[in-house]
């Protein structure tokens, strides 16, 4: 399975970011081989549509899982179209947030949040 | 970068602008145009006031629309080529779709270029309406811009691309945005309208800065003046910016506006009015 999650820095031990288009980076986790990679967001420095060039991102990744706060109308439509299962995680270490995926502890997101969400943070 | 005037098409187009909102762009543009005999042209299409005091009896409407690509699902081999073009993210690909956010499309066809497939043809989509009437002997025009839209360039760009061989007052939008840039091209001269606040001089400079580029003759107008020598005199001063009048700061003026009245028709403002319109002529 392999997990991506918004974090606020590239370095193993960062938090989560609950921003998801405008998150500085992901981290990306293959959970069988224990495989990390980390990757800037494509969406972090993008003029309009942040949410949408982050999911373009991670859809093109061949991510099966997301990890973040909360996603906008149009993240959530092509994660969803994609069938990219997205849970909602609070700002804690990405490993811990691994970790609660695999305990079954984080909530699936089941509906878009708000739009621009992320530009004041 | 230099924005020639266009002089060669218009005759004195006069731009009113302020950087700053809420400083009196419509009032200065609404009554000026009364007082020059001047034809009005509203471009603030994000919230368009001046109509709600000129209260022109609208004679035509135009429906303002823009490009926004359609895809032939039958003919898509989801090689997501049109998606990767877009720099503004209008397209993605998601499982067996291309999805299309319609809003964030700048109609730059770029999409339809790439598609080997011929799979993307371009439909029309309504954003706005432009409405035009005669109030007191003088055209005017306005461009509304559809709740929720958030490109309002397409609308201005229609709007003056209406403009025949006359003198217009153009009611400028706030700020020193793509709006107001898009509508500055077609000015000879512009009036910055500001207010003695610290809010007001800091963006009046981004006005100047703005206008400046340009090449066009421009003046400052001072709304909701303390009648002191404020920091916004100072300002000109110093920087050898005309100042072209000042309106004083009054209730009677708040009231009248509240309620749509146009200053120019009562005393002392027939008179401020005429004398900035005269100061204007001569300096512009």
């Amino acid at each position: 399975m392999i997990v991506a999650i918004s974090a606020v820095g590239k370095n193993k031990n960062d938090n989560l970011d609950g921003r998801f288009g405008r998150c500085e980076c992901f981290h990306i986790i293959d959970t069988e081989k224990s495989n990390l990679r980390i990757m800037s967001n494509k969406g972090a420095a993008s003029g309009g549509g942040a949410g949408i060039a982050a999911a373009s991102q991670l859809i093109e990744e061949g991510v099966d899982v997301i990890i973040t706060g909360s996603l906008g109308p149009n993240a959530y439509e092509l994660v969803e179209k994609s069938g990219i299962k997205a849970y909602s995680c609070d700002m804690v270490p990405v490993q811990e947030a691994v970790k609660m995926l695999e305990k079954n502890l984080l909530t699936p997101i089941k509906k878009a949040g708000v739009a621009h969400h992320g530009i004041s943070g | 970068m230099v924005y020639p005037a266009r002089q060669e098409e218009f005759k004195l187009n006069i731009a009113v602008l302020s950087g700053k909102g809420g400083t009196g762009k419509t009032t200065v543009s609404t009554n000026l145009a009364l007082a020059m005999n001047r034809n009005y042209v509203d471009c603030d299409v994000e919230e368009p006031n001046g109509f709600l005091f000129l209260k022109p009896e609208v004679t035509a409407r135009q429906v303002v629309t823009v490009g926004v690509p359609d895809i032939d699902k039958a003919k898509c081999t989801l090689c997501g080529a049109c998606a990767k073009v877009c720099r503004f993210h209008a397209l993605a690909k998601a499982g067996s779709d291309i999805v299309i956010f319609e809003k964030l499309c700048h109609d730059c066809s770029a999409c339809k270029l790439v598609c080997k497939e011929d799979a993307l043809s371009y439909r029309r989509r309504n954003i706005g309406i432009i409405e035009q009437g005669i109030s007191r002997g003088i055209e005017c025009s306005a461009g509304i811009l559809n709740v929720g839209e958030p490109m309002a360039v397409p609308v201005i760009k229609e709007l003056l691309s209406k403009l025949q061989n006359k003198d217009y007052l153009i009611d400028c939008p706030p700020g020193t945005s793509c709006n107001v840039v898009n509508t500055l091209k077609y000015a000879n001269a512009a009036l910055l309208v500001t207010e003695p606040s610290q809010f007001g001089l800091h963006d009046l400079k981004l006005a100047i800065e703005l206008v400046k580029l340009y090449h066009i003759p421009f003046g400052v107008i001072i709304n909701k003046d303390d009648g002191d020598e404020n920091f916004i005199k100072e300002y000109c001063k110093e920087n050898q910016i005309k100042l072209l009048g000042v309106i004083p700061y009054s209730q009677e003026a708040a009231k009248a506006y509240s309620i749509g009245c146009i200053l120019y028709d009562k005393q002392p403002y027939t008179q401020i009015f005429d004398h900035i319109s005269m100061v204007i002529k001569e300096a512009l």
